[in-house]
């Protein structure tokens, strides 16, 4: 009986050896180079087995259309470039547990029909696309149905200048896929830097996504996502997160949104989600909130927007605490009045309340929508009266006798000094 | 004319209100730009300061010097000297020793601390608005002899430009907010020098960016050349209109 339990022991342990090592320990290395056995990418993918490595040295390959269906690592040396000259698609993986690495992928045309990407992956799993770098194509990057895989360390940089949105497509492209990493990307001059539609719980990380013509990062049905410290930064109309769930936003920065409809961040339709530690900086509209319910709005810091937060009065039940707001032109705008929204230890520079008994939170609440924020929501041209000594006149009286400004919409107990995010703890400890 | 003019400024200088205006202004103009962190913030606090204060004093003391050289002028009259020379004469007198007090006291600050288009802007406005505000108060003065009572007409243009005319603004577009205002409003506001050259400022500062659709719609109008350029015409027919009125019931009046 003991032997045989020893048999089955060793048996058991050599079969998990085979099958851990067994893609690395049976996989051979395929070179690609002018020198080398292949010239072209395309033929040693064609001619690797499951687990082989395709190892690609520098120089430009004018090739496209490569197509990946086993399980095989394509790791490009010296940056080698994949030019497709413009005749369709690059590489298309269709095989799980693909990795493509360190590859500058180049020259996609605009397709209407296939949406043509550089790197397109469909139904398959367990993608790793690493430190790659994509120019000039329609789709960079673009992943369908694909779970768990990574997209890290790539750069996908499209012109956008003097193109119209049709003519454009996503430099990150994820759809109906769970799981999915991105992160440490840099994203710049397509549509949407990211685009995420029926993606769950997934991963958007230190990415930097800019000047893109349309959103930064778009989000669409996708519940169960966390991003966390990336930099959205001029892009055509910031970030959209709409009909979702369960959403953590955190540590990222919103800057530089300009224009007639750009927003740093854009709330539609979505619900029990947390916003904390972001910063919002010169954008039109730091955040707009559109049917929005059960968010957590905190930490964040609001400087030198347009309008530092939009709440339409279709938005319930949210709470923004410990924020801080300075220098925006309007604090807090909305059309109607909001119902169940609760402001409370927010710091608004313009509070001109007092504290008498010194805990550091005013004794007057603050109202921060303004007469003259209403009157711009509705009457949009009277913005050109912005600063006339008539409209402060006319909010310093509403501030004291609030009739036509929400009721609801009050900070009850503002801060009366800046929250120092990383430093007041203790504060903050407190306050809780 | 020229002797005229020096005669004038002589006069002006001695009574030393403008050098207690210059100093005023330039204690304030400094002072607003190490307060606030950013020059920009400096240049909004100043533009509301400057669109407020130098109306005021420009209008009241060009009403006021107007009625105390009522003698000079007089004497003037019984020269043979042109009727429209001595009034062109204190009209440049007053508007540009309070023009250099303007510029040595917001101009200097601007040009030392924020040295830029919109610095640029706010001092060319105010000087318009002395200007135009001088003009004003030429107007009123010539429309009646009682002081009280041109005093009394001037403080009203000032709060009509400075205050009643915005409300007034505010109330119409809240009336028709149903209709399409945008070019309305940018008439409208033509209709103010105050607001024009608020708007001016404000549209080429930063902050422009903010203001959603419509402000993107205006700042696309003030940032262009033309419309400065329009704008500065604007200005000058500010300044030319009631100038023009007055030194005609100047010519005119039975002294």
């Amino acid at each position: 009986m003991k032997n045989l339990s020893k048999y089955i022991v060793v048996w058991t342990a050599c079969a998990l050896v085979w099958l851990l090592g067994s893609p690395v320990a049976l996989g051979d290395t395929l070179k690609v180079c002018n020198t080398c056995e292949y010239h072209s990418v395309k033929e040693a993918v064609n001619k690797a087995k499951a687990g082989d490595v395709v190892l690609v040295d520098g120089g430009v390959y004018k090739e496209s259309g490569i197509e990946i269906n086993k399980p095989i690592s394509l790791i490009g040396r010296n940056n080698p470039v994949i030019d497709g000259q413009n005749s369709g698609q690059i590489i298309t993986i269709k095989s799980s547990n693909v990795k493509v690495e360190g590859f500058t992928v180049q020259n996609v045309a605009v397709s209407y029909m296939r949406d043509d990407a550089a790197i397109r992956v469909a139904d398959h799993e367990n993608i790793q696309i690493l430190n790659n770098t994509v120019l000039n194509t329609y789709f960079g990057i673009y992943i369908q149905n694909a779970d768990n895989s990574v997209v890290k360390g790539n750069v996908v940089r499209g012109q956008s200048t003097g193109k119209i949105e049709s003519a454009l497509g996503n430099a990150i492209h994820v759809w109906r896929t769970d799981g999915v990493e991105v992160s440490n990307n840099r994203v710049e001059g397509h549509r949407d830097g990211i685009y995420f539609e029926y993606v769950t719980n997934s991963l958007i990380n230190e990415n930097i996504s800019e000047r893109n013509n349309r959103y930064g990062l778009h989000f669409m049905f996708s519940d169960g996502n966390v991003y966390t410290r990336n930099i959205f930064r001029k892009n055509g109309a910031g970030v959209a997160v709409m009909y979702t769930r369960n959403i953590r936003m955190e540590h990222n920065t919103f800057e530089d949104n300009w224009g007639a409809s750009a927003y740093g961040l854009l709330l539609k339709d979505i619900s029990q989600s947390v916003i904390l530690n972001n910063t919002f900086r010169r954008n039109t509209t730091g955040i707009y909130m559109e049917s929005s319910s059960r968010l957590h709005i905190e930490n964040n810091d609001f400087d030198r927007n347009g309008w530092a937060i939009r709440l339409l009065a279709s938005c319930i039940q949210d709470t923004f605490r410990l924020n801080n707001f300075t220098g925006n032109s309007f604090d807090v705008s909305t059309n109607g009045s909001p119902t169940m929204n609760l402001f409370e230890h927010n710091y608004w520079d313009k509070y001109n309340g007092y504290d008498l008994d010194k805990n550091k939170i005013g004794d007057v609440p603050y109202r921060p929508v303004s007469l003259y924020s209403m009157l711009v929501e509705r009457v949009p041209p009277s913005v050109m009266f912005m600063r006339s000594f008539m409209v402060d006149m006319m909010d310093s009286i509403e501030r004291v006798l609030p009739s036509f400004i929400p009721e609801s919409l009050v900070d009850e107990r503002p801060l009366m000094k800046k929250v120092n995010h990383d430093n007041d703890r203790k504060l903050v400890q407190n306050l809780r | 004319m020229n002797k005229i003019i020096k005669y004038v400024l002589y006069d002006i200088v001695r009574n030393k209100i403008v050098v207690a205006y210059t100093l005023f202004l330039l204690l304030l103009s400094i002072g607003l730009f190490n307060l606030g962190g950013s020059p920009e913030k400096g240049l909004l606090s100043l533009l509301n300061l400057v669109l407020l204060t130098v109306p005021l004093i420009s209008i009241v003391f060009g009403t006021t010097h107007f009625y105390n050289s009522y003698e000079f002028m007089e004497l003037l009259v019984s020269q043979p000297i042109k009727r429209s020379k001595i009034f062109m004469s204190e009209y440049w007198g007053v508007s540009l020793s309070l023009s250099a007090a303007f510029l040595i006291g917001v101009g200097i600050p601007v040009l030392l601390f924020a040295p830029s288009a919109t610095g640029l802007y706010l001092v060319l406005t105010g000087v318009f608005i002395t200007f135009i505000f001088v003009a004003l108060a030429f107007l009123a003065s010539v429309i009646t002899r009682d002081k009280a009572k041109g005093i009394g007409i001037a403080l009203l243009l000032w709060f009509y430009f400075a205050l009643i005319y915005d409300g007034i603004v505010l109330f119409i577009l809240y009336s028709f907010a149903d209709y399409p205002l945008e070019y309305a409003t940018l008439a409208l506001t033509a209709l103010n020098p105050v607001d024009l050259g608020r708007v001016m400022v404000l549209l080429n500062l930063d902050i422009s960016a903010m203001m959603g659709y419509t402000g993107a719609l205006y700042k696309s109008i003030f940032g262009s050349m033309w419309g400065i350029g329009i704008a500065l015409v604007v200005m000058v027919l500010w300044v030319l209109v009631p100038l023009m009125t007055s030194r005609r019931a100047f010519k005119r009046r039975d002294v």
